[in-house]
């Protein structure tokens, strides 16, 4: 039953993949700016321009471009960037891991501040401690990342400058480093020296990704939470003695994990997708950052290769989430 | 039927808080001309950066300071907010027409209807929303109609998908099913049934839709792509506090509050408007 299930999600991924390629292949070939002009000094003459645009395969027609394109793409090949005259996949894979440590590092601080704050609102349900949580999780949910990131940037960076509001890592450090996963080589290789700053750096921008999500999974854990502890085995293991607290971190959290999961996946697809805009407020140099700078370049190959690595990012995510979900629930697993 | 559910029982200090916000913004926006103590544009190089009234060093008149070209800051988030409230209901009402559109039809009949809607939003929620109104934006040409349909173009699945999963459940239920022994046709029983009873979410998704709309305005002025750049925006405004953050922190502060209570009104109004007329959580 799993293995017919991960079929079927695997094909509509796939087909899921391909729509993504057509639509943005469609959408910026439509762009009445021309990325070949722009590359040319001012003067140059027809030919010129006629001999570039055939180097990157733009005077051929739409669908021709795109099975070319597809083709490459099939093969490893996403073509060469406009503007940076480089692998478009060499130029995405190196960009690629700072955005993922930054997503990561996010999620880690929206699990960090959410879980607790669902287990302490469940605990005091129907006190005033949780309706502050409700009233905070409101504030915190309605407020999108971009919005945290200009309020960090005012409060820790500006009022109070204790944090890095630029950058991933100090320019003037020398990076020992081989692979562009740079906070976890850090830890690798014990230069805590290096994690520090890269935290630095990393935190204000990661607690703006974070801070809606913790409000879902605070809000989402706690009310499953609540449900739970109304049932009669966590009346009976309140009667055995353990404590309040110790009841809901025994049974509550082990029941409520589940629908929270799912969620928790979908919304670190939003996180991720949030990155583009919270990068480029930060400066920090990840795919999102990267992406604004091709559109705005009308670097066509190198829009698309970003693009496509996004969505790949959703749906793989998307994917795992799945079949995790699949393998926890008993009722899917033997069913 | 709908007249009923949606009596009030009690009054909501929530929603009439975030309403009469957004009243206060769209009728200073809308009369702008009256109310702003300034011209939004005017520059003038001797009065820059000047901080706000309770500061010293400021200027009467100029209340909220002015910005590092000496343009008066509470004259421009007054005309400021007449891009947002524009782009807010246009592009929000677009979305929400397109999407709850085809969310009815896909709910309601099903088969291949259904699949095909749901084949383009997964689609859809495959793209990184910001980067998808970047692209758009900029495959458009700025100005305020692309950014309002740009928003319109990524935001109609969020209403497809709540509209079609509500069209769903109520084409089970047994009023559907009497109409249809009563010999009504399915696109009457659509709009006539379906309709009215999903409207409430609809609404709901609305108001907070207002609010997203005002937010990706704000991203695409801030990476200089909306309207042209002579007009004040809050997003333009953010993006020039952004630069000269620690030589004039009012530049950014204002327009942020600015943003942040706007977005908090819409989506606080969205949920009082929704457990308004919610029979269940009423």
């Amino acid at each position: 039953m799993i293995l017919q299930r991960t079929l079927t999600r695997l094909l509509t991924m796939i087909a899921t993949l391909f729509g993504v390629a057509v639509v943005v292949f469609v959408v910026i070939r439509v762009a009445p700016g021309d990325p070949i002009s722009m590359m040319l000094p001012p003067g140059a003459s027809q030919a010129d321009i006629d001999r570039l645009r055939a180097l990157y395969g733009l005077d051929k027609s739409l669908v021709e471009q795109f099975v070319i394109w597809l083709t490459g793409v099939v093969h490893g090949d996403f073509g060469t960037s406009i503007s940076l005259r480089q692998n478009v996949l060499g130029l995405v894979l190196g960009r690629l891991p700072a955005t993922l440590e930054l997503s990561i590092f996010a999620l880690l601080i929206a699990l960090a501040v959410g879980l607790p704050l669902a287990v302490l609102g469940a605990r005091e349900r129907g006190t005033a401690v949780e309706a502050g949580i409700d009233v905070a999780n409101g504030v915190a949910l309605s407020i999108p990342d971009f919005l945290w990131g200009l309020v960090l940037i005012l409060l820790f960076g500006v009022l109070m400058p204790v944090f890095e509001i630029s950058g991933r890592v100090s320019p003037q450090l020398d990076l020992p480093f081989t692979t562009n996963f740079y906070l976890f080589e850090s830890i690798v290789r014990l230069r805590f020296d290096l994690t520090a700053n890269l935290l630095g750096h990393m935190f204000m921008p990661a607690l703006a990704l974070a801070l809606p999500l913790a409000a879902i999974i605070a809000q989402l854990l706690k009310q499953s939470l609540k449900e739970l502890l109304t049932l009669d085995y966590m009346v009976l293991a309140r009667v055995k003695g353990f404590s309040e607290t110790q009841v809901i971190l025994r049974e509550g959290l082990k029941n409520a994990a589940l629908p929270t999961l799912t969620l928790v996946g979908v919304q670190f697809t939003f996180l991720i997708g949030g990155t583009v805009i919270v990068e480029r407020l930060f400066s920090y140099e990840g795919l999102g950052n990267m992406a604004i700078d091709a559109v705005v370049n009308r670097d066509l190959p190198l829009i698309q290769g970003i693009v496509l690595v996004f969505a790949l990012l959703f749906v793989v995510i998307n994917l795992v989430v799945d079949m995790a979900y699949a393998l926890l629930n008993p009722r899917l697993r033997h069913g | 039927m709908v007249e009923a559910r949606a009596l009030p029982r009690r009054t909501n200090p929530r929603l009439w808080l975030a309403g009469g916000w957004l009243l206060v913004i769209l009728l200073a926006a809308i009369f702008a001309p009256l109310v702003a103590p300034h011209d939004p544009l005017a520059q003038d190089l001797m009065l820059e950066r000047l901080p706000p009234f309770w500061v010293t060093g400021a200027e009467p008149g100029y209340w909220l300071g002015t910005d590092s070209l000496g343009r008066d800051l509470l004259s421009r988030l007054i005309y400021g907010g007449r891009i947002a409230f524009a782009v807010a209901f246009a592009a929000a009402i677009a979305a929400c027409l397109v999407g709850s559109a085809l969310g009815l039809v896909a709910g309601y009949f099903g088969g291949w209807a259904d699949r095909i809607v749901s084949r383009i939003v997964d689609i859809w929620m495959a793209f990184p929303p910001v980067l998808f109104a970047i692209l758009l934006v900029a495959v458009l040409g700025t100005g305020l109609s692309s950014v309002i349909i740009a928003i319109a173009v990524i935001d109609w699945t969020r209403f497809c998908r709540v509209v079609r999963a509500e069209a769903m459940s109520q084409a089970r239920m047994d009023y559907v099913e009497n109409a249809r022994i009563a010999g009504f046709g399915r696109l009457d029983i659509m709009l006539r049934e379906v309709l009215p009873n999903v409207l409430p979410t609809i609404i709901a998704l609305l108001s907070l839709e207002m609010g997203i709309a005002v937010i990706v305005e704000a991203i695409l002025s801030f990476v200089n792509l909306s309207i042209s750049t002579d007009d004040p925006t809050w997003g333009g405004m953010i993006a020039e506090g952004r630069l000269s953050i620690h030589q004039a922190w009012w530049v950014l502060v204002f327009p942020l509050i600015m943003l942040i209570l706007t977005v908090l009104s819409f989506s606080q109004f969205g949920e009082g408007l929704k457990s308004r007329f919610d029979p269940v959580l009423r």
